[in-house]
């Protein structure tokens, strides 16, 4: 019988998923993993970790990976890439990571349009220390932090980091995904294999959103949360490509 | 070798070059910035990469990534800068990254003053950084040694993997002197030092053979077992550390202070002696590990009083010196602080006061 699928190489043998039931962190990382089977660089390619869940994916990649201090993936990036420009590196950083705690080495990096990947996941929570407030917090939305819901009065408006990006002239890729049908799987995957190609022609800083939900620091079933992405996330984010030059 | 005159901060900057360093990313604060804007035009000419990061917190983890990437680098900053950097620094120390970097103190705490200082004592001896880590501390009292201690701490650093302190201050880092300058490692012994940390270097692997670098585990007993790795390594310096000893042997009182003060103090002594006073001499050259050794060597039957100078208010080098000399001896302080220098013939006048005791 014709082999159709298979699991992709870059993960650790036998390890079985630790993310929340629901998660799409798996997929993501699955995602990536085939970019760079097909692409054919996992043996040079370092993963630099943000601190939240988008660390844990050290946990699951059989290549090489160092975890940067929160909110700095893409300054230890800058770091790696200028003193290694064959290899490829790329940084996962959830919504406190790459918009909140790190947005001057986030925009300080894109500016300078490093030739680095970006993959920035944004389920507008921090959901690792337990569903704080993030500057991707929709109006409204509740957090433990914010417990009768953000409001902008007091917590300003959800960051759009595409757009925040896109009013710089350096970096060279622009996207924004999610991961909630097999559609925009498709799309992601197209998305981040056009970030890690930009890497190897030498472009310049590509970043790719991804906008997915957390469910426990939402406190949705699987089936609501995709609903809530629906409902009000695409409409505050919504998915496209924002810059591709 | 021909000496040259340098400023201070250049000439660290041109030892580090010469020791190998290909990263630096710094940040702009007095009285340092000489090193970022000497690399800035040096890095270029040896194929070298220098980036002005968008902070001191950036710097250091540009830095942090490109150690971990197997080739030599480096940060500079000044007191407040220091205090960003200690992100970084606890997570080298913790993953084991051997990064060098230089405090050219000034005057705190806070903003401070932008003059000389030795205020940084503590941070830099004993908690550079949240976790309970420890480094080499390398202290100059001249030009000549703040290349010499630059030119070394990358070997210390390569060979602990961990991070190495030069704690100058803003005499050195701005004074011009002749040095002399230690040999240029040629582009293939750089090569190399990078070849050999190719399997611990983030530059990507087979799979199965990956590089994971640490800064973290979710296992307790494993992260106890790297704090213990880690004593061990702390522990193995003990022996090591380096100090100026001068005319202690008859010595009836014992001048003793590091970097600028210890230079100006040894001065004083050599006056002090012209007058007939039984006067010696310790210099520690590291802070950490600190020399003990240098104080057990002390005929205490004979001394009356040890002096403690820094350019520190309150004292904080006075700690080390105490935990030293465990009360076999009184000890006086000479301390000026905010940015004001300790001055030659006030030691000596203290000095003919506690020799008359």
């Amino acid at each position: 019988m014709e082999l159709v699928y298979t699991r992709t190489k870059t993960l650790q043998e036998d390890k079985v998923s630790g993310f929340c039931p629901g998660c799409m962190h798996s997929t993501i990382i699955k995602l990536i993993g085939e970019v760079l089977e097909e692409l054919d660089i996992v043996e040079k390619t370092t993963l630099i970790t943000g601190i939240g869940c988008c660390g844990l994916h050290m946990d699951y990649v059989d290549y090489d990976e160092i975890t940067a201090p929160h909110g700095r993936a893409t300054a230890v990036a800058t770091g790696l890439k200028r003193t290694n420009p064959d290899r490829i590196y790329y940084t996962i950083q959830g919504d406190g990571d790459f918009a909140a705690i790190g947005l001057g080495e986030s925009i300080s990096a894109a500016n300078r349009g490093e030739n680095i990947t970006v993959i920035f996941v944004n389920n507008a929570i921090y959901g690792m220390t337990g569903g704080q407030m993030a500057p991707t917090t929709l109006l409204g939305m509740k957090a433990t932090t914010a417990q009768n819901g953000r409001n902008a009065k007091e917590h300003g408006y959800p960051i759009h980091m595409c757009e925040v990006l896109n009013q710089l002239t350096a970096p060279v890729f622009l996207a924004r995904c999610s991961c909630n049908n097999p559609q925009n799987l498709r799309k992601t995957k197209d998305a981040i294999k056009k970030a890690f190609i930009n890497q190897i022609e030498g472009r310049g800083f590509s970043m790719v959103e991804i906008v997915t939900s957390c469910l426990t620091g939402w406190g949705l079933s699987p089936l609501e949360g995709l609903d809530y992405l629906e409902e009000k996330m695409f409409p505050e984010y919504p998915l496209g490509i924002v810059r591709d030059i | 070798m021909a000496k040259v005159l340098m400023k201070g901060c250049e000439a660290i900057a041109e030892a580090a070059v010469r020791a190998g360093c290909r990263f630096f990313a710094g940040y702009p604060i007095t009285p340092q910035n000489e090193i970022p804007e000497y690399f800035s035009k040096r890095m270029p000419e040896v194929g070298g990469a220098f980036v002005q990061g968008e902070s001191e917190v950036a710097s250091v983890n540009m830095v942090y990534g490109a150690a971990a990437g197997g080739t030599r680098a480096m940060t500079s900053s000044s007191s407040p800068g220091i205090s960003l950097k200690s992100e970084g620094i606890s997570y080298a120390a913790a993953a084991r990254i051997p990064m060098v970097y230089v405090n050219v103190c000034r005057g705190g705490p806070g903003v401070g003053v932008i003059q000389p200082a030795q205020t940084d004592y503590l941070q830099a001896t004993k908690a550079s950084g949240n976790g309970g880590f420890r480094m080499r501390v390398f202290a100059p009292a001249t030009v000549q040694e703040a290349v010499n201690m630059t030119y070394k701490a990358f070997d210390y650093a390569d060979m602990d993997r961990n991070p190495v302190l030069i704690l100058s201050d803003g005499v050195v880092g701005t004074m011009m002197e002749p040095v002399e300058l230690p040999p240029m490692k040629s582009d293939d012994e750089i090569e190399r030092i990078k070849e050999s940390k190719k399997k611990i270097s983030c530059i990507g692997h087979p799979l199965g053979e990956r590089v994971w670098i640490k800064p973290g585990v979710w296992d307790t007993i494993m992260w106890e077992n790297i704090n213990k790795d880690a004593e061990k390594l702390y522990e193995s310096w003990a022996d090591q550390a380096e100090w100026e000893s001068f005319m202690t042997d008859d010595a009836e009182v014992i001048v003793t202070g590091y970097g600028i003060a210890g230079r100006i103090a040894r001065s004083a002594v050599e006056i002090a002696r012209g007058q007939g006073l039984k006067v010696g001499l310790i210099r520690p050259k590291t802070v950490y590990p600190f020399p003990y050794k240098a104080y057990e060597m002390i005929d205490y039957s004979k001394v009356k009083a040890i002096l403690d100078v820094e350019m520190s208010i309150p004292a904080l080098f006075l700690e080390d010196v105490k935990a030293a000399v465990k009360e076999r001896c009184p000890i006086s302080t000479y301390l000026r602080s905010g940015g004001n220098l300790v001055s030659r013939e006030e030691m000596v006048s203290r000095i003919k006061k506690l020799a008359s005791r």
